[in-house]
């Protein structure tokens, strides 16, 4: 038994295993590579102003990191190289030198001065993608207010009076502002391809400000847990011609049953129900009826969230952070 | 009398269920094997009531590597979860059971795994290192173990009695306030990390004052270890962050258990209050946990370069850097909640600055390889392994600093490999090349070094075939914490190929176990002398076995790299000399009791059994006067048997 432990022990050799994790990770990567061939990749692959910004800072972000990352990696394998023990060249040795002002000086400098440069366009680039701020266009913006539930979404269009669950739909080359609350433990509303996720909170609007290039399907997400259900919180994002958009939208009105605020309370509880649904709004104050449920004590430090005009000025939730 | 604690509270379905058997065969195994060969006694004295600092980092280490395989197995579960069961109609894994097992994944891999190795670390080296005799409080160390031991209990408690957390390793509110959870998961949670981590904040006090009182005559600041300031660092932070967590899980237990309204959503409590706060502490934790791990690769580096280290001022700069800008940045977790632009930017730069020293630590190393004389042993591998994975998170970290880019990545699985990227690449190498380094100086022999090489090329392709497939969905749009998703998104391929990466990595953790196993067996054929690596610094300048009191001798230190210099200078540190009496503290189990009492505390409120809960709180502020009243806590070895002790441990007997 002993012999045998042994001999297996000697057999498995670290060239063995190195070899065989090598294949592994050429079979891997191929196939990875395959297989990634026909799929989607919205973040780099987008498909909304916000979105395109968006991947272009990370472009940016990545090609300035690697201007650190590359020399590290050259200099270690090219020093651990040079510089081993076994080395026949014998390479100078310096056993006692413990240090050099001169290079000390230059890698502080150097990432600093790499830092101030992303640290402005860090500045620069938060102020544009700011979630808060409106997008120039000359086209009217369209608002949709987006309410996370336990465990769907829930979507009114405030002017063309309909609502829909866990499907929006909105026209292509407009400004949409999304003003996002929730009725349920904190979640957060995203859609890739349109770019910027926003946290939804009880008692709260947040606002985002997003627009699509062009007509597509896109998928939307909840990023953040809220209960048991959460996985369940994909939604449907459609963009749409301008005029499909306002035919689709009068179709809905017209057709669909109404939302009051007592079809809303038998649609809030929990549930896992993924379907679509659509409405006809009846009852207009449904979203600030919501955010009132959780101001109804007084006292409350959100107070400032009642209505959601007056958020597109303002920075309520920045005042409420900066307060802190 | 029983609060709401009842038979429904045992576990009913087939995962868990063997979860807890497989917990209670071991168990019992263990209590089976120390039975037959009558070990209890040998345990109770040499272990588990001893105050050493040797004997109790031991027994943090061996508890970190029980959680790690805890941890791991969690790990195993959510990705077979998302690689296969995910899209198929019904798993055997529940949603439920899955946000549990997350939760417990990060709860127990950074306050079971990560602080323990850590503080494992800190017991054995820290007091040596300073060429101190033992730490500032020994007993209230004994206490701090004891304390991260029962929240340890505490959480594994949860799997068999009750359930766990389902709200995320953090468990933002209001998500994890009474509406919404009203189970024991959150009550367990709190209490696990509740007393742990007053046991942090104990441990934190203990080493800062023994840094600061008990250094070696002559080891000016500037002369101290860099593996020391990094702890000075890393117990300053303890000391600032960890009362913070103390508070704010206080808030949310009194939100859960008198109705309060702290951090609901209703009657004008602020969840947002919670993740600020938590922040404040999750931010520096981050640092608690890596600056050591910092510290240990500038021990390592000079070591297998055969060369000082380069830059010990910069060093310095940089850890103090580090420690005051880490709390300057915790706002870059939640960017997406809603602050304004130049509050998002102003946290954004802080975060990108932070890069400066940590990138200088970097160059500091790679130019003590410049001109050194390198061997690529395991610890070296590690140290090369963990500049080739930390970098990269540190790109992608400084990626996440833009909050224009966070505002795409935030909570997506982009994040879930940029963390991983830092704690396994960090820290957990980190403890990996400490653990394999200063291992034969408490044991006598070196671990095989065949099989701790595959164990290292493992875990790397194993983390890279873990991590990488994750960036790539997080850009597809995985959010993160996914128990199902839609097949038609096509991310099945790479939660596949995550998967692969996990089995790899659970292959190179076998092969660790099978490296220990190994070289135990083979100690014989292993074993070297005292100061095997041709070390540079005290903890090297003592026999091995390392006697009670580290040093009979305090003589003053001159210089940074005091071995090394005693060896150039030729002096014989093993010669024989006229010794004094030393006081040792003496055995107590007053640290156990203590956290018994403790843990009362935190199991009679997380069951609503008040009396209990009640009797545990008495008992402990019974304690805790008991201790302050104490006296004859130490005795005395003679010179005359420190000197035996010598002869014997230097082999002069």
């Amino acid at each position: 038994m002993t012999k045998f432990l042994e001999k297996l022990i000697a057999f498995i050799t670290v060239k063995k295993v190195v070899g065989l994790l090598a294949l592994l990770v050429v079979i891997v990567t191929l196939g990875l590579v395959l297989y990634l061939q026909d799929k989607n990749i919205p973040v780099l692959n987008p498909q909304g102003i916000i979105a395109d910004k968006q991947l272009s800072l990370l472009v940016f972000t990545t090609i300035l990191g690697l201007f650190v990352i590359i020399p590290v990696f050259i200099m270690m394998f090219a020093f651990a190289w040079k510089y081993r023990e076994n080395s026949k060249k014998k390479p100078k040795y310096t056993p006692d030198v413990g240090g050099n002002k001169m290079f000390e000086l230059l890698w502080w400098g150097i990432p600093f001065v790499i830092i101030i440069i992303l640290s402005i366009v860090t500045w620069f680039s938060t102020h544009d993608l700011d979630p808060y701020k409106p997008l120039r266009s000359s086209t009217k913006p369209i608002t949709i207010q987006v309410v996370a539930l336990q465990w769907r979404w829930l979507f009114i269009y405030p002017e063309q009076n309909i609502a829909t669950i866990n499907e929006v739909r909105f026209p292509e080359k407009t400004p949409i502002n999304f003003e996002i609350s929730g009725d349920a433990p904190m979640s957060a509303f995203w859609i890739p391809s349109l770019g910027s996720q926003t946290y939804a909170m009880n008692g709260m609007t947040s606002q985002l400000k997003l627009e699509a290039n062009g007509v597509g399907e896109y998928i939307g997400m909840n990023t953040n847990i809220n209960g048991e259900g959460y996985a369940d919180m994909r939604f449907k994002a459609i963009s749409l011609r301008s005029s499909d958009f306002i035919d689709w939208a009068n179709n809905v009105r017209m057709t669909e049953p109404g939302l009051n605020w007592n079809k809303y309370e038998a649609i809030q509880p929990q549930t896992r129900d993924t379907s679509v649904y659509r409405y006809s709004l009846i009852d207009h104050d449904i979203f600030d009826r919501i955010l009132m449920k959780y101001m109804d004590h007084g006292g409350s430090s959100h107070s400032g969230h009642t209505s959601s005009s007056e958020h597109d000025s303002s920075h309520d939730m920045m005042s409420e952070m900066e307060g802190m | 009398m029983w609060g709401r604690l009842s038979l429904d509270a045992l576990p009913d379905d087939i995962v868990t269920i063997g979860g807890v058997v497989l917990g209670a065969v071991a168990l019992l195994l263990v209590v089976g094997l120390l039975t037959y060969f009558k070990k209890w006694r040998w345990l109770w004295k040499n272990y588990l009531t001893s105050l050493d600092p040797k004997k109790i980092g031991i027994m943090y280490i061996v508890v970190a590597v029980i959680m790690l395989l805890r941890g791991l197995a969690d790990v195993a579960m959510l990705r077979a979860q998302q690689a296969v069961f995910a899209t198929m109609e019904s798993s055997p894994i529940s949603a439920d059971l899955f946000q549990q097992v997350f939760s417990a994944h990060g709860t127990i891999m950074i306050f079971f795994v990560a602080m323990g190795v850590l503080f494992g670390i800190i017991n054995l080296i820290l007091p040596l290192q300073i060429g101190s005799r033992d730490v500032a409080f020994p007993l209230l160390n004994s206490i701090s173990f004891w304390l991260f031991a029962a929240g340890m209990v505490l959480i594994n408690l949860s799997l068999a009695v009750g359930e766990f957390s389902t709200a995320g390793w953090l468990a933002y509110p209001p998500l994890s306030t009474l509406e919404y959870s009203p189970g024991t998961g959150i009550d367990y949670w709190i209490w696990a990390l509740q007393i742990a981590g007053i046991g942090t904040t104990l441990s934190g006090v203990n080493f800062i004052a023994t840094i600061l009182t008990m250094r070696r005559k002559g080891m000016t600041l500037m002369k101290m270890p860099i593996f020391v300031w990094s702890i000075l660092g890393s117990m300053a932070l303890v000391v600032f962050a960890f009362p913070i967590l103390t508070a704010t899980l206080g808030l949310l237990t009194l939100d859960r258990t008198l109705d309060t309204n702290f951090f609901t959503s209703t009657l004008g409590g602020n969840p947002m209050m919670y993740i600020n706060m938590i922040w404040a502490w999750g931010h520096p934790e981050v640092y608690i946990l890596i600056l050591p791990a910092f510290g240990i690769f500038s021990e390592i580096v000079p070591i297998f370069a055969r060369k000082k280290l380069f830059g010990y001022a910069s060093m310095v700069i940089a850890i103090i850097a580090i420690t005051i800008l880490s709390f300057t940045v915790w706002l870059h977790h939640f960017f997406t909640m809603g602050a304004g632009a130049n509050v998002n930017a102003f946290f954004g730069i802080m975060t990108m600055i932070i890069a400066v020293p940590t990138g200088v630590k970097v160059f500091n190393w790679l130019f003590t390889m410049y001109r050194g004389r390198i061997s690529f042993t395991n610890p070296m591998l590690w140290f090369m392994g963990f500049v080739a994975t930390f970098t990269l998170g540190g790109l992608t970290g400084v990626m996440l600093a833009v909050p224009g880019i966070d505002f795409q990545m935030h909570n997506t699985l982009f994040l879930v490999a940029h963390f991983h990227n830092m704690i396994i690449g960090g820290v957990l190498f980190g403890a990996f090349a400490a653990l394999e380094y200063w291992f034969p100086k408490f044991t006598g022999f070196k671990l095989h070094e065949g099989l701790g090489k595959i164990a290292f090329w493992n875990w790397i392709v194993g983390f890279m075939l873990a991590f990488i497939p994750l960036y790539i969905l997080g850009m597809m749009g995985a959010a993160r914490r996914l128990d199902s998703y839609d097949p038609s998104l096509g991310w099945q391929g790479l939660f596949v190929v995550a998967g692969i990466g996990v089995v790899v990595i659970l292959l190179g953790v076998f092969f660790q176990v099978v490296q220990v196993a190994y070289s135990v067996w083979k100690r014989k054929e292993l074993a070297v002398g005292p100061d095997p690596w041709d070390g540079r610094t005290l903890e090297w300048a003592t026999p091995t076995p390392i006697p009670e009191y580290n040093f009979a001798k305090m003589t003053p230190v001159t210089s940074r790299d005091e071995f090394w210099e005693l060896k150039r200078k030729k002096v014989d540190i093993s010669k024989p000399g006229t010794y004094e009496a030393i006081k040792v503290p003496k055995n107590t189990p007053l640290g156990i009791w203590v956290a018994a009492a403790a843990f009362l505390v935190g199991f009679g409120i997380i069951w609503y059994m008040w009396w209990l809960a009640l009797l545990g709180f008495v008992l402990t502020v019974g304690l805790i006067i008991y201790i302050t009243l104490r006296e004859d806590t130490e005795e005395t070895l003679s010179a005359a048997k420190i000197k035996s002790i010598e002869d014997k441990a230097w082999g002069r007997a």
